[in-house]
């Protein structure tokens, strides 16, 4: 029963999240990519709930599974919603997972290599110091999370607004990914151990998982208005979808747009366990989706759709983006690989079938 | 917001605890079987082998038991399959019947039909080959000219199919055939008709491929008396029905896993000091095949749950392919394979059969361009 609940409440969700990013028009997302806060769209997604998604129902959430959480990013990745949700959901996560309240606003993580922060005792405080670049949307955060290691332990440090000095860059897709450099005393408070399950790479898993998801929504968007363009343009007297050579090329893109959507599955399920594997064979097969789906639409679109003015790019640069945010290919690849050839000829596909064990759990 | 639905399948314990029974057997049966032989994997035909299988109950499982099946679910079906495939398990003699034709005549054929002949497949003892490509009508199935033509208490049957696989070994074909009309009434005036091969007038000769095996053939009908018992489902009704077989032919995870015995020897090779190169190259290969098996499992559900995943199965079978096509050239970017070499002596057995037969990937079943063709068809293309 609880999961029929947790079913029902999922779709309403869904639906109710696309009511909402289907809201959002172009000017809100140009205005985003020119470096404005999207306060309005904001106040919006709080108001709906979204931030605690990722968060038990005692810490404020909905009490739905992690992956009916994470179909929530598939829809704000299909609408491009120029907000930080993914970025919010998973601080809030992190932050309920270590003890401490969910964050009040707009928050993001710091994915940074093992060593890249420290933390040393000052009396009964602490000192934070350490930078990272290309944290997405720190310039407007509330809070900023960052898991440190410690003497062999694991920590989440929570940063209020002020605390460290942010660097405002931009990502691929146009999205605020800042330098991030800190050094400063933090409260007792603001410090507490994380659950071993949390290490620099499950953290970095767990975000690509996110990431993952965002990329099916883009994608599924990609194929729909491509497939709409060919049927509305017309060349040659009929519309260029009645061509054998541009189905041909559509067809290949609505398969990579259907393997992307399998590695978000897979990768939403691998969540809660912090799966590394699995998430990282999700986000190596999402990348490789977005690299060979998103050059076909462009060439479906013709010049019309290397223009500024039309909304292709909105999706193609966040899926180019995204394809290296939180691991690439070629990182992810490496760790799956590892993991393959260590398990041997005879061991090989028994690691095949281990990976996706709990898929669908 | 998509085109396609790939549902996400329920974990199934009764399923993963049958796959330690198959793994154990697989074990026993292959294990002289060397893996150059075992790359063959569904186009290996062992009818020894098809027996113990119907014995342990793993032929027509998910069919009612009054049948000969065994009523267990699409997913316990699945874990059979995928893991004689990966194993490279000599399946093909049972392997279409198993597939397509038990499936068909279960929907369509006559409880005489169904009473005669499913419980035999069942039990690994009788094996079915596809009638459907003909010299004239490869991918354009609709062209059929081979002619049931009615007569007294049944058809005389005249017409010639082509690349049948494995008609030289099996017992019965469905036939596709024209029982009224020509070639221009297109779907119209099609039916199916279950022959028995040892009927008189029919002649089957086998065409040796390029890896140098007899696996398909060149089937003359010429004056062959069917009987009326024999048509399956209704008379014209052709065109639906094996547009429905198609769809049970490309659902498999068969349509990913042909070069999965050489990716493993790929990885026994390696080993011991992977290059940074093969270790990416695999990571991202066993990728594929982490999604491609939640989108095959996914088809598997849906039809579990009576749907008809026709679409969805295209999709995994275009994307399988490329995958199991380019795997040879991954195997020798990433190896030196050198004459005489004894550490790559069997990787380079097994490179050497799966580089022959890799074309066919993309023709069996439906070419990629005829795949592509359905899959535009469902995003409302044509």
């Amino acid at each position: 029963m609880a999961d029929q609940e947790s079913d029902e409440t999922g779709a309403l969700l869904n639906e109710s999240a696309g009511r909402l990013f289907g809201s959002f028009d172009e000017k809100d997302i140009r205005a985003v990519e020119q470096g404005q806060w999207p306060d309005t769209a904001w106040a919006k997604v709080e108001e709906a709930g979204f931030p605690l998604a990722l968060v038990s129902e005692a810490g404020g959430g909905f009490g739905i599974a992690s992956a009916e959480a994470i179909a929530l990013l598939r829809i704000a990745g299909y609408h491009a919603a120029p907000v930080p949700l993914a970025e919010t959901m998973f601080a809030n996560r992190l932050l309920s997972e270590a003890g401490f309240d969910v964050a009040e606003g707009p928050a993001t993580v710091v994915v940074a290599e093992s060593g890249a922060f420290a933390l040393a005792k000052h009396g009964s405080d602490w000192r934070i110091s350490g930078r990272a670049a290309g944290v997405p949307w720190a310039r407007h955060a509330e809070t900023i999370v960052l898991l440190v290691e410690h003497e062999g332990k694991s920590f989440v440090v929570r940063l209020k607004r002020g605390v460290a000095s942010i660097a405002p860059a931009m990502s691929f897709a146009n999205l605020p990914a800042d330098d991030v450099a800190v050094d400063a005393e933090v409260a007792a408070d603001d410090v507490r151990p994380a659950p071993a399950s949390w290490t620099p790479q499950t953290l970095k898993a767990a975000f690509a998982a996110l990431r993952v998801s965002e990329m099916a929504g883009a994608l599924a968007r990609v194929m729909e208005i491509t497939v709409g363009y060919a049927n509305e343009r017309v060349q040659f007297g009929k519309p260029i979808g009645k061509q054998q050579a541009i189905q041909q090329q559509l067809a290949v893109l609505a398969g990579q747009a259907a393997a992307c959507g399998g590695a978000a599955d897979v990768a939403s399920a691998a969540f809660d366990r912090l799966d590394v594997i699995a998430i990282a064979a999700a986000k190596v097969r999402a990348g490789e989706a977005a690299s060979i789906a998103a050059p076909i639409a462009h060439q479906v679109h013709g010049a019309i759709g290397f223009t500024e003015e039309h909304r292709l790019h909105f999706f193609t640069r966040r899926l180019w983006g995204w394809r290296d945010e939180c691991g690439s290919e070629r990182y992810w690849s490496k760790v799956v690989g590892q993991a393959a050839i260590a398990a041997g000829a005879e061991g090989l596909w028994p690691f095949v079938v281990s990976v996706g064990a709990v898929q669908g759990a | 917001m998509s085109f396609f639905t790939f549902p996400n399948p329920p974990v199934s314990p009764e399923a993963e605890q049958l796959r330690g029974d198959v793994r154990a057997f697989l074990a026993e049966e292959l294990k002289t079987m060397p893996p150059h032989r075992r790359a063959a994997s569904w186009s290996g035909f062992d009818a020894d082998f098809s027996r113990k299988m119907g014995q342990r109950g793993w032929i027509g499982m998910t069919w009612p038991k009054q049948y000969g099946g065994h009523e267990r679910t699409s997913l316990e079906r699945y874990v059979v399959l995928e893991e004689m495939l990966a194993a490279g398990a000599p399946v093909a003699a049972h392997w279409i019947a198993d597939r397509q034709s038990g499936p068909l005549l279960l929907r369509f054929g006559t409880e005489e039909q169904r009473r005669s002949v499913l419980p035999r497949i069942a039990a690994g003892e009788l094996f079915c080959c596809i009638g459907m490509s003909e010299p004239d009508s490869g991918s354009d199935l609709a062209a059929v000219r081979t002619r049931a033509e009615p007569v007294e208490g049944g058809f005389r049957v005249n017409g010639t199919k082509l690349w049948t696989t494995f008609g030289h070994r099996a017992h019965y074909m469905l036939l596709f055939c024209r029982t009224s009309g020509g070639p221009s009434d297109r779907h119209g005036g099609t039916s199916q008709l279950l022959v028995d091969l040892k009927t008189p007038g029919i002649t089957i000769r086998p065409i040796v491929d390029l890896t140098g095996a007899k696996h398909f053939n060149e089937v003359v009908f010429e004056d062959v008396f069917v009987p009326s018992s024999a048509l399956i489902g209704e008379m014209g009704n052709g065109w639906h029905q094996v547009t429905s077989e198609l769809a049970y032919e490309r659902s498999g995870p068969e349509r990913f896993l042909s070069s999965f015995v050489l990716l493993a020897e790929l990885v026994r090779v390696l080993r011991e000091h992977p290059s940074e190169q093969a270790t990416i190259a695999v990571g991202r290969l066993v990728s594929h095949f982490v999604v491609l098996r939640q989108l095959s499992r996914g088809v598997a559900w849906l039809l579990q749950n009576g749907r008809n995943p026709a679409q969805e199965a295209a999709v995994v079978k275009d994307l399988g392919a490329l995958v199991e096509q380019e795997i040879p050239d991954i195997v020798r970017s990433l190896v030196e394979i050198e004459p005489g070499s004894e550490r790559t002596a069997e990787l380079a057995r097994t490179l050497h059969y799966t580089v022959l037969a890799a074309p066919s990937f993309s023709l069996r079943g439906g070419t990629r361009e005829i795949l592509r063709g359905i899959i535009a068809r469902g995003l409302g293309l044509r």
